[in-house]
């Protein structure tokens, strides 16, 4: 991979919960600009563990403890303002989670309306439209953009936190198993929606699915037991994995 | 399987008396139903009472005048008629007493049963939580020397609408941290998750989006709160005492609808009327509990 197209470095990571029990274990890997990587492994290999580390989500519980540095831009995160750090990464979890006390519209200005960002109408609205029309949702909601955001299908769902995570613009977004909790018919708008935004942002996705990560991602790391076992072109891996155990993985032996 | 076992085991059900089985089963549930409708005719029989030894009285000066002096109650009754005057000193002491009572113990409760809920693991927040157990223990006549030491003593310099307010609201505060811990608990994770994802300050987090979605349920804590203490009379005597009529100094005492009951009681002339204030107070509590538990049904998120 070449470096000048890098954006994100994670370098000699190591996240424990409790004391010993290491989730990741001295990861080294570096991530290309406007480009969709894959994280994939079997059950508690750690890879969400990776994930999240990328915007600090591990501070929220204090008896998780990271070793390692990650730099963005060559910048170390962990000596960002989490603040600052979260709004130029942005995440969608496992299950679609839109603010249920809030609108749809109010769901993807979410980022402005919670740090007390002031808009000026016409900005909210042109903001709302675009990032909904970014992520093919417009059509859908238009009419109802002042109702709740729960009350959308579960892939509407996924789509409105996607849009909330883009609409504050980040650099990177996390998406962690976007897509396990939807039907087919969903998930493949979610993955045609990825594949459009690579233009623009960056993305780091979990996957479980290794179909999903031979389908959209460029560059795929392999994880088992906490060790970045590959890390590869996706094309390369898939059909000529260098590591046994990515190979016993991918043939379905495990995982 | 070994055959004998299998041989063994057909015989034990051949053997088995269905008959007694199903008999015991039927005889099971109808103990069962049997303890249920005396529980639930208890309440029925409760406001039935109330019902008819107390509708007769009320009418609309009963919520528009004050308590009657005992003459005028002997006169009309011995005249046949129904007691003149109302309970109006009660109902707009009640209000205020619960109503200064919410204002103290509501952002409390809030505030420390948040607190619990965000450090639910240290050792500060099981030592609260503990003592706030104990705190719902204490008899309601303790409370109500206690606060007489502290408010009517020192403070007020007499009995007062502050005074019963303040032992209220210590009878409130557990109830409310404790309902406000729950419902916390009941928001998910990934809604915290997603705002903090979103670089949210945590401050913001609490405000705009935990106590948010957990709305009904602290709403829910809130009103129960309120129907538990509405019927406290034991603090009140000790605290505010009572006034035959209307009321809105704090510093001054008041009456309540459980201390008329009270006085009604302690007046042979006035017995209709503790039938028809407790219709009253059982209304008004009913009415809370059925709209907490519409709330709950209704405004819970998802």
């Amino acid at each position: 991979m070449a470096p000048a197209a890098s954006i994100l470095s994670i370098e000699d990571l190591s996240i424990a919960y409790d004391r010993d029990k290491y989730a990741v274990k001295n990861v080294t890997a570096t991530v290309r600009k406007n480009a969709i990587t894959a994280i994939m492994g079997p059950s508690g290999c750690g890879k969400t563990t990776l994930l999240r580390a990328i915007n600090r989500m591990h501070e929220l519980y204090p008896n998780i403890s990271t070793e390692g540095k990650i730099k963005l831009y060559g910048d170390n995160i962990y000596e960002m303002p989490t603040i600052e750090l979260r709004r130029k990464i942005g995440m969608v979890f496992q299950r679609p989670n839109p603010f249920p006390t809030m609108s749809i519209y109010e769901n993807v200005i979410a980022g402005y309306k919670l740090n007390g960002i002031h808009l000026k109408r016409s900005e909210r609205d042109e903001i709302v439209e675009t990032t909904l029309r970014d992520v093919t949702l417009w059509d859908e909601v238009k009419n109802a953009l002042h109702k709740k955001g729960t009350f959308l299908s579960g892939g509407q769902q996924q789509r409105l936190c996607v849009a909330r995570a883009l609409a504050f613009k980040p650099e990177i977004i996390l998406l962690d198993e976007p897509t396990s909790a939807l039907d087919p018919v969903s998930t493949a708008k979610i993955e045609d929606l990825l594949v459009e935004l690579k233009q623009h942002y960056t993305i780091i996705l979990v996957t479980h699915n290794m179909s999903q990560a031979a389908r959209i991602s460029d560059n795929s790391m392999f994880m088992y037991l906490g060790e970045l076992i590959e890390y590869e072109d996706t094309k390369t891996m898939f059909t000529n994995p260098k590591d046994p155990r990515t190979e016993g993985y991918l043939t379905g032996k495990f995982g | 399987m070994d055959s004998s076992i299998l041989q063994k085991r057909k015989a034990m059900i051949a053997t088995t008396h269905f008959g007694v089985r199903s008999f015991k089963s039927r005889l099971f549930f109808s103990i069962v139903l049997l303890f249920a409708l005396i529980t639930i005719s208890i309440v029925f029989l409760i406001i039935g009472t109330l019902v008819v030894k107390g509708y007769h009285q009320i009418n609309w000066s009963f919520f528009t005048q004050v308590a009657p002096d005992t003459f005028d109650a002997m006169m009309a009754n011995a005249s046949g008629k129904i007691i003149p005057g109302g309970i109006l000193n009660g109902i707009t002491g009640t209000l205020l007493l619960v109503g200064l009572a919410s204002v103290i113990a509501i952002p409390f409760g809030i505030v420390i049963g948040i607190y619990l809920y965000e450090n639910a693991t240290k050792r500060y927040a099981g030592v609260i939580r503990d003592i706030s157990d104990v705190l719902q223990g204490v008899p309601s006549i303790v409370v109500g020397l206690i606060v007489y030491l502290w408010v009517v003593v020192d403070i007020t310099k007499g009995y007062s609408v502050l005074a019963g307010s303040v032992a209220l609201a210590i009878m409130m505060l557990p109830l409310i941290i404790r309902s406000t811990e729950e419902s916390m608990k009941m928001v998910p994770t990934t809604l915290k998750e997603a705002a903090i994802a979103l670089g949210t300050p945590y401050y913001k987090v609490i405000l705009r989006v935990l106590i948010p979605s957990s709305f009904s349920g602290l709403i829910t804590g809130v009103l129960l709160a309120v129907s538990r203490v509405l019927g406290e009379t034991a603090p009140l005597l000790l605290t505010t005492l009572g006034n035959s009529s209307v009321n809105w100094n704090l510093a001054k005492p008041v009456s309540a609808v459980p201390l008329l009951i009270w006085q009604f009681y302690n007046d042979p002339n006035m017995v209709n009327l503790i039938w028809s204030s407790s219709l009253f107070l059982m209304g008004f509590v009913l009415l809370l509990n059925i709209l907490s538990k519409w709330i709950a049904a209704k405004k819970s998120i998802q």
